[in-house]
């Protein structure tokens, strides 16, 4: 017997994560290793379950939308939006024209900053840390403006059944386009830095590979699954919102590796810049603040008057309304939300100053009153920036949902994610990770 | 409702099986428990419904049956959507597992199973998915308590 005939090839059994500084997100993956192949894996998953369904159950619809925000924490706006339309389309509710223009300008703003956050992390695995540093720098621009917008850079909770909470900013549109200029230059330069770059194709092409028919008989949607060459995008095939009236196109791969699913993220990226300029273009006005005669009331004033029951004469003028009493002067829901009394909470000007107002805000707000819709049951899903993301509410009628299933993009993702990665290296699992875009949030909900 | 000819087709090959079909938001066909593999393989194999978008249940707690489990399908052709769901009942709900239709049903299973205590009869690995293997209970059922403390955590103090 020679020396080589007793020696024992054994398979090595390799944890990464929970906390792995490459995984970003907590999620744990074992994997089988013969030499350097995976050879088997498992993903466990749950380590940031915190009951996301249950808690919505236990809390009437409005107090939901902090939760969504929690779902995927790179584009809560997208999250908040679908979570409203699933209401909204329970209640039979339609929103303003400029609701609708606000709410895809802020998905198309949630979706840039969510691929240039991906492509930066998977850029800064592969060593390429500078690509990361600018890729966060134009996602730091974005948050800005959102936080201009919402007041918050990640805990937005910025939409509500039937509208969203402000009205946007007087001068958005010039910093949206300007900062949409700065933004096409750093993905230009990401562009430039990866695309061609050898070290990084050799690492990500042919690599993380997924078939058509495997795509879809794991149900993985958005650029996971337009990597892989299936054209499919709820944006263009099930419209929601107003995305029927933009012109821009679904961006596709053809090998279904690490690298198609880079370009198409890029791509879309573009996309939505298209998208937003259209928007930013077409947005209408919101209706003023003004009444039938052209009489405009000072907020202060008007709440002054209704806290003295000084009322007469002010029921038949709107306020000028902003948020703060502050004087910002800011427009608010006014123009923005459903003209439906059941459903919003009216201007605090208006509660102050008369009954109706005064009964309506009482109405929402107390406990076992609030939004109602009928009895039913509706799964809207839109577009998330890692895929279809789904909302299926059940109503029974009262001011709580009886039950919200959310559909997690990555969901399907991670439950392929063990087969995928087989047959790679070990050093592959970490850029195919990245090209998942798991987001244990909303993952784990 | 007659016009839909999904539906109808459906209603001609599972008439017995077929317990309500609406239209409200989306295409909904209500089917009772023994014929959803042969359903699904239908929808599957016949209609080119080939992705199985999603699977959870609802927990309607005073009705009977008292669970609900809810699939929904998309078709890639023509872009269709269908809704199917099935009335689970009893003190231990059962279902037949797709997971031999579709792989990502593991998943969906094993969480509607850790969430409600629905057992997926054919599935290869039913346990819980995102809770741990000592938690007492299934959280999204209606008579879980939310203040329930669980074994490893320890009674408050």
């Amino acid at each position: 017997m020679t020396q080589t005939a007793q020696t024992e090839t054994k398979t090595m059994l390799l944890n990464v994560g929970p906390s792995h500084p490459a995984t970003h997100g907590v999620i744990e993956i074992n994997a089988e290793l013969d030499g350097e192949i995976i050879s088997k894996a498992n993903v466990e998953i749950g380590y940031l379950h915190r009951g996301f369904e249950k808690e919505c159950e236990c809390g009437t619809y409005t107090q939901c939308f902090p939760y969504t925000d929690r779902l995927n924490y790179v584009s809560p706006l997208i999250n908040n939006f679908a979570f409203a339309g699933a209401v909204e389309q329970l209640m039979g509710l339609k929103v303003p024209e400029r609701c609708e223009y606000i709410r895809v300008i802020m998905s198309e703003l949630s979706r840039i900053c969510d691929h240039l956050t991906c492509i930066g992390a998977s850029a800064m695995e592969l060593g390429a840390f500078s690509v990361f540093l600018y890729a966060i720098k134009a996602r730091e621009w974005i948050w800005e403006l959102v936080e201009e917008v919402t007041g918050a850079r990640l805990t937005i909770s910025y939409a509500r059944v039937g509208g969203v909470k402000a009205d946007l900013p007087v001068d958005f549109v010039a910093d949206c386009r300007k900062v949409l200029r700065k933004t096409s230059e750093v993905i230009n330069e990401v562009d430039q830095l990866l695309t061609r770059n050898r070290i990084f194709y050799d690492r990500m092409r042919g690599i993380g590979l997924i078939s058509t028919e495997e795509a879809l008989a794991w149900g993985i949607t958005g650029p996971f699954l337009r990597g892989s060459g299936v054209e499919y995008d709820v944006r263009k095939d099930f419209p929601y919102s107003i995305y029927d009236r933009f012109d821009f196109d679904i961006p596709i791969g053809s090998e279904g590796d690490n690298y198609d699913r880079y370009l198409v993220r890029m791509e879309e990226m573009r996309q939505s810049m298209r998208i937003l300029e259209q928007a930013l273009d077409q947005m209408p006005e919101g209706p003023t603040n003004v009444d039938a005669e052209g009489k405009v009331i000072d907020p202060a004033l008007m709440a002054d008057l209704g806290k003295f029951g000084k009322t007469k004469g002010l029921l038949r003028n709107e306020a000028l309304i902003e948020p703060t009493l502050e004087g910002s002067q800011r427009r608010f829901h006014g123009g923005v939300n459903a003209d439906s009394p059941d459903d919003w909470l009216p201007p605090k000007e208006e509660v102050y100053s008369n009954i109706e107002a005064l009964m309506n805000h009482f109405k929402i707000i107390m406990e076992g009153h609030g939004v109602r819709p009928a009895k039913g049951e509706v799964y809207y899903f839109v577009e998330g920036a890692n895929g279809e993301l789904g909302f299926y509410v059940v109503s029974d009628g009262t001011d709580r949902p009886w039950r919200v299933r959310c559909h997690p993009p990555c969901f399907p993702i991670m439950a392929a994610f063990s087969q995928i990665i087989v047959g790679d290296q070990i050093a592959d699992l970490i850029p195919t990770f990245g090209s998942v875009n798991m987001i244990a949030g909303e993952l784990d909900r | 409702m007659s016009e839909n000819p999904l539906l109808e087709r459906i209603r001609d090959e599972f008439g017995d099986s077929l317990i309500s079909a609406h239209q409200l938001d989306q295409d909904t066909v209500v089917i009772s428990r023994g014929a959803i593999l042969e359903l699904a393989r239908f929808l599957k194999e016949q209609l080119g419904f080939e992705v199985l978008m999603d699977l959870t249940a609802v927990d309607y707690f005073k009705r009977r049956p008292r669970f609900e489990v809810v699939y929904h399908f998309l078709a890639m052709r023509g872009r269709k959507r269908l809704r199917v769901k099935v009335p689970v009942g009893g003190m231990e709900p059962k279902v037949d597992s797709l997971t031999p239709l579709w792989p990502n049903a593991n998943w969906f299973e094993r969480e509607v199973f850790d969430m409600f205590g629905i057992r997926f009869e054919g599935h290869p690995d039913l346990r819980r998915l995102l809770l741990y293997p000592e938690f007492e209970g299934h959280p999204l059922r209606k008579d879980y308590p939310v203040d329930k403390r669980q074994p490893l955590i320890g009674p408050q103090d």
